[in-house]
């Protein structure tokens, strides 16, 4: 199974991985969300959505579908 | 007039654009909209040296020039358009020290239109805090820019961003970076195609779905061998360019930017470990929902309590200053309580503007969304869907407006179709002088009293129904759309006292002469049909009661002959031909022609009542006291009474009584089928339930 942003834990950390999902909006791109980048999950509501990312500096939230579309490497 | 240097703020959300203009403008600003559209548009003035002067656009946040709202639309049609009348000068990109990555990627974009710009690096104060240390000049070099380091918080730097704006003509107009390079083949052709146009220019018309004037659009049309063919193919390329910018950006950063980790320290970390905490996240939204209740309710009640004495007073004032006719009736029975009815709401609407706005500035809104997300999908809503919906207990309509960022549609046409639901500020005139009237003015514990709660409890009705009919609406409604949803969290920050100051002036001003003056028009048709009649009856007044009632002393005589008119009256009868409908739900004719002059706005209504209950009436007294002294002529008691008012609470918790709610939902939703829908389903409702609930009380 691949590892997404979805399955991080809280104060995990990861680098993004290849993009190619089309269900990635171009803004959540233009907000830092790009192949190389570091993610740090911070909080994540419950029952896991949305959960509340720091991306390459910026601070956002996402819901879970977007973020299992993301793959990530943990690190 | 001397010319006028044009100025527009752009940068992203959160940056401190606002700040950055209320410092520039002072109170010398004014806001309007977009033409067609309802964008907020503010603009003002700024006094520069020796009488240079600069006309500010503050314009809406926007992350990129690639479009995804309305919002955004504005900025990239303004920037676009250079026979716009506010095309600018010079743009100025406002960006927030500490998210200076993701702010200049907006600026290197607005650098490659080629239009003069200045960077402003905002919130400078934040540096040491963050342990950040800037190389202005290599950044100035890198970014082919003049730079002004301001604080708008400690009011630093904004001189020196003066002096950059009055020496604009200095300013560089190349791009900084060549984010076009990663398809040289396809912009070498276009290039050759179009000779005279800028490259970034003609790639935006070609990427970007908004309405370009004239020439732009019809010289890509002809081209179509540019048209990229398919949206994953468009995403792809504006990726890569999204890449090839941020690799430019980095690499001056790099160079340009020292943060020393250790240096840092923040409270946001600590903060969000309780504010969007499981349990503490949602018991404190709670308690800062509580307590704007409070407020609204028992703190401005002392402030309101004077506006109604001195109505009461100035209106008698008048009465006994000039000389007696019509035209002094007009005034002192017409105008005076039916402005007074909308005057005395200014506590209650500034408080509730005061505490949107505080959440708004310091950062914590964005957490409520964050909370509320899931709750609210549950119910076909986003958690932005909540700001609409906090929105909503002051103003239906930027409520309605408020709903532009969220991203999916259904969500959107959900949330504009439910927020009438929710308690705006004019119901609660209404709310208020009922609950006065009827619930009694009792303590529970030693905060909260039966008033209060029955206010909260009227809030909670309004917001359940509104996310019960969304549910309902959710089943029914089948939209199909891409549902995505991303939300900056902005770092928490001391709100601004100006930007709280002039928010809640703004928005109280737009709210009082808006409503102001479909009440003052109302008052003044409902006073001339109150104070003429149809047939003899009405003239002949006195010598009917007179010979009817002889042995009457002739205070009680006056009385009746005032109630005997206004029953004889235009609206007399007006009112008596809806009774038999109204009747059910155990209103008088007199709350019938409350209820059909509110049809147009919901906060008519007391102003309705004051003026129906001061026709014919010499004593100073204010309109709460003449309420409860009526009587219900079929049962004897009072007519205010429990039943009663619990059905007229519930009747206006329900009804869709807003001409301008329903002309804001027609245009944003582009139908009339939408918001005739709201109209009819909400009166429905207002009706059946205030008839069952009456049925049951009396
Ligand atoms: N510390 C600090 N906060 C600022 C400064 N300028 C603005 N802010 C705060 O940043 C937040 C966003 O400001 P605003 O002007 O509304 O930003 P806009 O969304 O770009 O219009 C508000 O809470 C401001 O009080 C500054 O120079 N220093
Ligand atoms: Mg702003």
């Amino acid at each position: 199974m691949k590892t997404t942003i979805a399955n991080l834990k809280r104060g995990q950390r990861a680098l993004i991985k290849e993009i190619t999902s089309d269900v990635i909006p171009l803004k959540l791109l233009e907000m830092g969300c790009l192949p190389g980048n570091e993610v740090q999950l911070l909080q994540a509501a419950p029952f896991q959505c949305p959960i509340y990312l720091n991306v390459n500096g910026s601070h956002l939230a996402i819901r879970k579908e977007i973020a299992s579309q993301i793959e990530v490497q943990i690190i | 007039m001397a010319k006028q240097i044009k100025v527009s703020l752009i940068g992203n959300p959160n940056t401190g654009k606002t700040s950055v203009f209320n410092l520039l403008t002072g109170l010398n600003q004014q806001v309007g909209n977009y033409p067609g559209i309802t964008v907020e548009k503010k603009e003002g003035i700024c006094k520069l040296s020796r009488g240079v002067k600069a006309h500010i656009l503050d314009l809406p946040g926007t992350y990129s020039l690639n479009a995804s709202s309305v919002d955004e639309n504005v900025v990239i049609e303004l920037l676009l358009n250079k026979k716009d009348k506010d095309f600018p000068d010079v743009a100025v990109v406002v960006s927030d020290v500490e998210n200076l990555k993701r702010n200049l990627l907006l600026f290197t974009q607005i650098k490659d239109l080629e239009i003069p710009t200045i960077l402003v690096i905002n919130m400078a104060d934040r540096m040491n805090r963050k342990g950040i240390t800037l190389d202005i000049p290599l950044l100035e070099k890198e970014l082919n820019t003049k730079i002004a380091l301001v604080s708008a918080r400690k009011k630093e730097g904004i001189d020196e961003l003066k002096k950059l704006i009055e020496s604009h003509a200095l300013l560089p107009k190349t791009p900084c970076v060549d984010a076009l390079s990663f398809a040289p083949d396809y912009f070498d052709r276009l290039k050759k195609t179009f000779p005279n146009q800028s490259l970034y220019k003609l790639w935006l018309v070609i990427t970007q779905d908004v309405n370009f004037r004239k020439f732009d659009k019809q010289q890509v049309d002809i081209a179509p061998d540019f048209k990229i063919k398919s949206e994953s193919e468009l995403k792809r390329l504006q990726q890569k360019e999204t890449i090839k910018r941020y690799q430019f950006i980095n690499d001056v950063l790099k160079r340009g930017l020292i943060v020393d980790e250790k240096a840092a320290t923040g409270m946001r970390a600590k903060l969000d470990r309780v504010l969007t905490h499981k349990f503490w996240g949602y018991f404190i939204f709670f308690m800062i929902l509580l307590l704007i209740f409070q407020a609204i309710y028992d703190w401005s009640s002392y402030p309101m309590d004077m506006i109604d004495e001195a109505f009461a007073w100035l209106s008698e004032a008048t009465k006994s200053a000039l000389p007696a006719g019509p035209f002094v009736d007009l005034i002192t029975e017409g105008i005076i309580p039916g402005l007074g009815g909308i005057v005395i709401f200014i506590p209650q609407i500034a408080f509730l503007f005061l505490f949107i706005s505080i959440l708004e500035e310091s950062g914590y809104m964005s957490r409520v969304v964050f909370l509320m997300d899931r709750v609210m999908r549950r119910f076909g809503l986003s958690g932005k869907s909540v700001v609409p919906l906090v929105s909503g207990t002051a103003c239906a309509i930027p409520a309605v407006m408020a709903t532009r960022n969220i991203e999916n549609w259904k969500e959107r046409l959900i949330t504009i179709l439910v927020v009438p639901f929710t308690t705006c500020a004019a119901r609660l005139p209404v709310y208020l002088i009922i609950i006065a009237l009827v619930i009694p003015d009792e303590k529970v514990g030693w905060i909260f009293s039966y008033q209060s709660l029955t206010l909260m409890f009227l809030y909670f009705l309004g917001f359940g129904t509104a996310v019960g009919s969304a549910w309902l609406l959710n089943k029914i409604l089948k939209i199909k759309s891409k549902s995505y949803f991303v939300i900056e969290m902005p770092g928490y920050k001391i709100p601004l006292f100006k930007n709280v100051v002039i928010n809640v002036v703004e928005k109280t001003k737009a709210f009082v002469f808006g409503a102001g003056k479909i009440i003052l028009a109302i008052s003044i048709i409902l006073w001339v049909l109150a104070s003429f009649g149809p047939n003899e009856n009405f003239n002949n007044a006195e010598e009917i009661i007179a010979t009817e009632y002889v042995d009457l002393s002739e205070e009680e005589q006056e009385n009746k002959i005032a109630s005997y008119k206004l029953e004889h009256s235009f609206i007399g009868y007006a009112g008596k031909a809806i009774e038999p409908i109204v009747a059910p739900l155990g209103y008088d004719w007199k709350i019938g022609i409350g209820i059909i002059s509110s049809f147009a706005a919901r906060e008519v209504f007391v102003g309705t009542l004051a003026t129906i209950y001061s026709v014919g009436s010499d004593e100073e007294e204010t309109i709460k006291n003449r309420m409860a002294a009526e009587i219900n002529p079929k049962t004897g008691g009072p007519l205010f009474n429990f039943a009663s008012g619990i059905s007229l609470l519930l009747f206006y918790a329900f009804a869709m009584q807003c001409m301008s709610t329903l002309a804001i939902v027609k245009r944003e939703t582009n139908s009339w089928k939408w918001p005739m829908a709201q109209l009819i389903f909400m009166s429905a409702l207002a009706y059946g339930v205030a008839l069952i609930v009456y049925q049951i009380l009396k």
